[in-house]
C-alpha cells in the first residue's frame, strides 16, 4: 500500500481534492435549499407546505445514483452540456438538501414555541422571527447531524466514480487497473476516505454528548 | 414523446425491468436479514465494553461505517479474487451490503441500548437477574422498540443503496435500464421515469411504514 502512495501520490491528491471540492460545493449549496425547504414546511401557507413535503419525498426516496446519471445521461440530451464534476455535484446536492431539510426542520421544531410566540408579540413578522430568534437557535442543536450528513456526502460523493468526476473513487480504480494490485490500490483510497471522514465523526459524536 | 414511452414500456422491456426489480429485493432483503442480526451482535458488543475486545470491534466498526459502500463492494468483488476467493456477482453485493450496513446498524442498536434508563438495568439485576438475562429479557426489547423508525429509515437507505452495485454489473434495475435505453436512446427518458417510480414506489411505502411506527411509539 506504500508504494501505492509512493507511485500515484500525485492521482490519488487529485482525486481527494476533487473530492472534497465537490462535498464542500454539495454542503454549501444543500444547506441553503435545504434550509429554504425546511423553512417552507414550517411556514404557514399550506401550498408552501405541500410543495416542500414533495421535493423533500422526491429525493428522499430516490437513489442518488439514478439521480446523478438523470443529470449526466439526460440532461445534456435535452437542456445543457455538464461534465461529470457538475453532475454528480447536482445529484449530491439535490440528494443531501432532503436530509438536510429534515434535519433542520427537527431543530425548529426543537426550539421552544415561546420563541415564536413571544417573537410575534414584539411585532416581528413570521419571517423575521424565523431568520432572527428561531433559525440561530435551532442551527445549535443541528450542528452534529450536520456533520455527520458531510461525512455521508464526502462518501457519497464516491458516486462521481459513475459519471467520470475524476473523485478519489474513480482514481482509485484508475490505480487499480494499472497497478493491478487492486487490494493496495483499494486500501489506499480506504485510508485517504478515512482521513477525512473518522475525525469529523468522532469530533460529532464529542459534540452530541456534550449537548446532551 | 408519448409513443416514446409506449415503445419504452413494452412487454418484454418491462418484464426485464421487473426482473431487475426482483433482484433489488432480493439483495436488499438477504441484506437486511443478514445486516440486522450481525449489526445488533455488534451493537452489543460494542455496549457491554467487554476489555479491549469491544474497543477492537468499535474501532472496525467506525472504519468500515467511514467509507463509501462503493469502495466496500469494488473489494468484495475486485480484491478478494487477489486472496483466492471469487464469489460471484450477486453473492459479492450481499456480501458489501451486508457488511456496511450491520456496522449502520450496529451503531442504532449501541446508541437504542443506551438511550433505556439504566435504572431498568439496576431493577433486573436487584431482582436476581444475571448483566446477560437483564440485558436480554430487560433492556433489549425496549430498546429495540425505540430504534424501530431509525431501523426502517436504514433499510430505505440500504434499498436505495443497491443500485450502487451497479458498478459491480449487478443486473439490477439500474443496470438493466441503462441496458434498454443504450439499444434505443429515445427511450432514455421512459427507463428513468420507470426506475425512479419504482425506487420511490418502494422506498415510500418503507418510510410510510417507519412514519407510523414511530408515531404509535411516542
Amino acid at each position: 500500500m506504500i508504494h501505492i502512495f509512493q507511485n500515484y501520490w500525485g492521482t490519488l491528491l487529485y482525486g481527494l481534492g476533487q473530492t472534497l471540492l465537490c462535498s464542500i460545493l454539495a454542503l454549501v449549496f444543500s444547506l441553503i435549499l435545504g434550509t429554504f425547504f425546511a423553512l417552507l414546511e414550517e411556514s404557514p401557507s399550506k401550498v408552501a407546505r405541500g410543495i416542500a413535503r414533495v421535493y423533500i419525498e422526491i429525493f428522499r426516496n430516490i437513489p442518488l445514483l439514478v439521480i446523478t446519471m438523470f443529470f449526466y445521461v439526460v440532461f445534456p440530451l435535452y437542456v445543457i452540456k455538464m461534465n461529470g464534476f457538475t453532475a454528480g455535484t447536482i445529484g449530491l446536492t439535490l440528494y443531501t438538501s432532503a436530509f438536510i431539510a429534515e434535519t433542520v426542520r427537527a431543530g425548529i421544531q426543537s426550539v421552544d414555541s415561546g420563541q415564536m410566540e413571544g417573537a410575534r408579540a414584539n411585532g416581528l413578522s413570521f419571517w423575521q422571527a424565523m431568520r432572527h430568534i428561531i433559525l440561530p437557535q435551532a442551527f445549535r442543536y443541528v450542528i452534529p447531524p450536520l456533520g455527520n450528513q458531510f461525512v455521508n456526502l464526502v462518501k457519497n460523493s464516491s458516486t462521481l466514480a459513475f459519471v467520470g468526476g475524476f473523485d478519489l473513487m474513480y482514481q482509485g480504480n484508475v490505480i487499480a487497473s494499472s497497478s493491478l494490485e487492486t487490494i493496495a490500490a483499494y486500501s489506499a483510497v480506504g485510508v485517504l476516505y478515512l482521513v477525512i471522514t473518522m475525525p469529523i465523526s468522532y469530533y460529532m459524536r464529542y459534540l452530541e454528548k456534550r449537548l446532551a | 414523446m408519448l409513443q416514446n414511452f409506449i415503445d419504452a414500456y413494452s412487454p418484454d422491456n418491462l418484464r426485464y425491468l421487473f426482473g431487475g426489480l426482483g433482484i433489488t429485493i432480493l439483495v436488499s432483503v438477504v441484506s437486511i436479514i443478514g445486516s440486522f442480526i450481525i449489526g445488533s451482535i455488534l451493537g452489543v458488543i460494542r455496549y457491554v465494553k467487554i476489555k479491549y475486545f469491544s474497543a477492537i470491534v468499535g474501532f472496525i466498526i467506525d472504519v468500515i461505517r467511514n467509507l463509501p459502500l462503493i469502495l466496500i463492494l469494488f473489494f468484495t468483488y475486485f480484491g478478494l479474487p487477489n486472496l483466492g476467493v471469487k464469489p460471484e456477482i450477486i453473492p459479492a453485493a450481499i456480501l458489501a451490503m451486508t457488511i456496511f450496513e450491520s456496522t449502520m446498524l450496529a451503531e442504532i442498536v449501541r446508541s437504542g441500548i443506551q438511550a433505556v434508563d439504566s435504572g431498568q438495568m439496576e431493577g433486573a439485576r436487584a431482582n436476581g437477574l444475571t448483566y446477560w438475562q437483564g440485558l436480554w429479557h430487560i433492556v433489549l426489547p425496549q430498546a429495540m422498540v425505540k430504534m424501530i423508525p431509525a431501523i426502517v429509515s436504514q433499510f430505505i437507505s440500504l434499498v436505495k443503496d443497491t443500485s450502487l452495485a451497479t458498478i459491480i454489473l449487478l443486473p439490477e434495475m439500474l443496470y438493466r435500464s441503462q441496458i434498454i435505453y443504450g439499444q434505443n436512446t429515445n427511450y432514455i427518458i421512459p427507463m428513468f421515469v420507470a426506475i425512479a417510480l419504482m425506487y420511490f414506489v418502494v422506498c415510500y411505502c418503507l418510510s410510510v411504514l417507519a412514519r407510523y411506527l414511530e408515531k404509535r411509539q411516542a
